[in-house]
């Protein structure tokens, strides 16, 4: 058998994938994360990082931020299905590089080092909103807020400063500006 | 104080609130309290199956031939599990389900405790919505919920997982209002800007098709009627997916027959071909498609559908019109009535070529077989089925296979609703149950599964359901003693391997027949075959019919996978000796 006898049409021209964030406003109620997440997994789309958390108490709405790869097509499948599904109130997609949205993540960063090389790690975080939440004398946790490619590059560089474990949450996202996403 | 009712109590409020008449199903230890309850509530039918994915075919045949949901209850853990794949056939098929399953007590769940499984998580990528009922106080509301998410928008299964303290348990019952409103989740949102375009599309088209699908009937008889209107007004020709036959007369000369794999030669040229392409809910399903890159390059598309989720998901549109058809349709008729009278006369020379091509096509007779006076050709089969049963308003189900292609092309469906066949999921074993539960809901009509011998056997013991209930079902078998679609790509694609798909060690039908107390007949030879059909539709019982058919017999005409429409194999009266070689070998 050279060739595969595959029972399907070959897969069409392929699009351009693009990375996009994903904000999803659901009931806080059993299983709704389950739900999104098996939608992505069962129809074979991506999550790159994913947040979730219950933001208004009184409506017990949660708000969930989904980053993925797609092309239009898969990303606009994502959309459609998403709001099919029945917790799901709107659902805001935004691409990474759209400059009126704000994008974050949070690291910690655990370091076990000397003191001289310790200052050097608070130093090298200085630009993330460095911020030291326990401290002995051979050892450090600092957070910092940033970018998903910073905290990536950040956790490469600072291993010779005595990084040793680290902990990052996925991104967040809000709209710059009065407006709020309807 | 108002009085209070037991969790099973308003199980059976609400659906007598939601007008259900009949329920298919199977019981256990988890919903035994419900069965308990059934004996006050005399408006409700419970139809015993024999498993439970039998009470979810018969539920989705129920479902499907009145256009109401069909409501299954079953037990816990296998009960639930059984069920799926009846849950996930009526998903790809669009059809309004409501699975109630008992479950384990509240205390139980999670200490994998007797016949518990995780339904609701099971049952969670083969619903359209489902939901564990954890407070007693809930339990009506979901109910009522479950019922609309079932029925409004692009329609399908949902599940309700009742714990078995939660149907012991009391609250109160109000009684149902029905929401007027549409809930959030149907989409009826298109734009009398929308509507002039697809008109504007309409009156300049040259090489203009309809291809309408399963939404159609979805969208009730109504929706059929106008889109015979829209139709015949435009004088356009009309192709229809496996799932749409009935929506528009297969006699009628507009009509092109079913299109895709199977489809017919004129069909799928014109898909081809064509300039303007009006989807009318259907879904460019990749039986239909074929190539993607390759399909119906030329034409507009225009692709009307309720659910925005089937929009651009394979093919991109250039007008794309969310809403139920039937109100899609009812705007169009009105705009296009005011706009344009006489539309189907003074735009004749305009589509006149096109009809000219669309009959070449057509006098290459691309259904034609060779006969045989030895033995009975499957076509020929059903051929005369329909011709003895056309004036009889037949309910048709099927199961999966060359038989159910066959029963597509050769018998001739004129009105919605009478055609019950599983297209998304291909479940073998589907018809005999659905034919079952079309039974229920038709007591007096003739309904006939057509079937092959090797999908009947998988739910033959839904057979014991029918005879007890005296629904006089007809499983109208094309016996090949192959699985002949299996065999069918072995011999054309795999050089004649055919790798177990020879069913060895058959029962004998017409005993098996006796055995279920109904009544086994067989046919062996063209002569003898009317008299034998004719003798079966004259029996008031449930038949199992064994018709003994050519074992060799292909399926034609055919697009492999993976071709475009206009590279058909048509069959063996044109190709007699032309084989697939090369590309199209692997593409199938």
């Amino acid at each position: 058998m050279a060739n595969s006898k595959s029972a399907y049409s070959f897969a069409g021209k392929k699009q351009k994938p693009d990375t996009h964030i994903i904000v999803v406003w659901v009931d806080n109620e059993a299983g709704v994360l389950a739900r999104v997440v098996g939608l992505f997994s069962g129809r074979g789309y991506n999550i790159e990082s994913l947040a979730v958390a219950e933001v208004d108490q009184q409506q017990n709405i949660s708000r969930i931020t989904i980053v993925t790869t797609g092309t239009p097509q898969v990303v606009d499948q994502i959309k459609l299905q998403l709001k099919k599904l029945v917790p799901v109130h709107k659902v805001a997609d935004f691409k990474r590089e759209d400059k009126n949205v704000i994008f974050k993540e949070m690291a910690l960063f655990k370091f076990v080092a000397n003191n001289e090389k310790l200052n050097k790690a608070f130093e090298a975080c200085k630009n993330f909103n460095p911020v030291i939440l326990d401290k002995t004398n051979k050892s450090n946790v600092i957070q910092i807020t940033a970018l998903r490619r910073e905290i990536d590059s950040m956790s490469k560089n600072l291993k010779k400063f005595g990084l040793v474990s680290v902990s990052r949450t996925g991104a967040v996202a809000m709209t710059r500006g009065s407006e709020i996403f309807k | 104080m108002s009085k209070l009712y037991s969790g099973a109590e308003i199980v059976f409020k609400c659906l007598e609130d939601q007008n259900v008449s009949h329920i298919f199903g199977y019981p256990g230890g988890a919903v035994l309290p419900i069965y308990d309850e059934l004996k006050n509530f005399n408006s409700i039918k419970h139809i015993l199956v024999r498993h439970e994915q039998g009470a979810g075919h018969a539920a989705e045949g129920y479902a499907r031939s009145t256009g109401k949901p069909g409501v299954l209850l079953v037990t816990s853990g296998p009960g639930a599990t059984n069920a799926v794949t009846a849950l996930t056939d009526a998903y790809m098929d669009s059809v309004p389900l409501v699975c109630i399953t008992g479950q384990v007590p509240t205390h139980l769940i999670g200490t994998d405790a007797f016949q518990e499984c995780d339904t609701t998580g099971i049952t969670r990528p083969c619903t359209k919505h489902n939901w564990l009922v954890k407070d007693i106080n809930d339990l009506a509301e979901i109910m009522h919920k479950a019922f609309e998410v079932a029925t409004t928008g692009r329609p399908g299964p949902v599940l309700v997982d009742i714990p078995k303290d939660i149907q012991f348990q009391k609250s109160k019952y109000k009684n149902y209002k029905k929401n007027k409103k549409l809930n959030g989740k149907s989409h009826d949102n298109f734009s009398q800007k929308n509507i002039d375009e697809l008109i504007n599309l309409i009156s300049k088209a040259k090489k203009p098709i309809f291809y309408t699908g399963g939404g159609v009937i979805n969208s009730g008889t109504k929706a059929s009627e106008l889109l015979r209107e829209l139709v015949y007004a435009t004088g356009f020709p009309i192709t229809s997916t496996l799932q749409g036959l009935g929506c528009f007369p297969a006699d009628d000369n507009q009509f092109l027959g079913m299109l895709g794999m199977h489809g017919t030669y004129e069909a799928n040229n014109a898909m081809y071909s064509c300039d303007l392409m009006i989807n009318v809910g259907a879904r460019f399903d990749d039986r239909i498609t074929g190539k993607i890159d390759e399909f119906s390059p030329k034409s507009k598309k225009v692709h009307i559908d309720i659910d925005p989720s089937s929009i651009n998901k394979n093919v991109k549109v250039d007008l794309a019109i969310v809403g139920d058809i039937k109100s899609v349709l009812t705007t169009t008729l009105k705009t296009f009535k005011k706009s344009k009278k006489n539309f189907s006369k003074s735009n004749k020379s305009q589509i006149s070529n096109w009809w000219e091509q669309i009959q070449k096509w057509r006098s290459k007779k691309s259904l034609d077989y060779i006969g045989s006076e030895e033995t009975i050709k499957p076509q020929y089969a059903i051929e005369r089925l329909y011709e003895l049963t056309k004036d009889k308003d037949a309910y048709i189900t099927t199961e999966v296979g060359q038989h159910q292609m066959w029963a597509a092309q050769h018998y001739k469906f004129n009105k919605p609703n009478r055609w019950m066949t599983s297209g998304g999921l291909g479940t073998m074993g589907y018809g005999l149950p659905a034919a079952v539960g079309v039974q229920i809901a038709h007591p007096k009509k003739l309904v006939i599964d057509i079937a092959g011998e090797a999908s009947v056997l998988m739910t033959m013991q839904e057979m014991s359901t029918a005879v007890q209930y005296n629904l006089p079902i007809k499983i109208f078998i094309l016996n090949n003693e192959y699985m002949g679609m299996v065999r069918q790509w072995q011999e054309l694609l795999h050089d004649k391997n055919y790798s177990e798909s020879y069913t060895a060690a058959l029962p004998d039908f017409v005993k098996m027949a006796e055995a279920y107390g109904c009544i086994g007949i067989r046919a062996k030879t063209p002569d003898e075959l009317d008299d034998k059909i004719i003798e079966m539709l004259n029996t008031d019982r449930p038949v199992i019919f064994d018709c003994l058919v050519d074992k060799q017999e292909n399926c034609f005409p055919m697009i492999p996978s993976g071709k475009p429409h206009n590279q058909m194999l048509l069959g063996p009266k044109d190709q007699k000796e032309k084989k697939i070689t090369g590309k199209g070998r692997t593409l199938v």
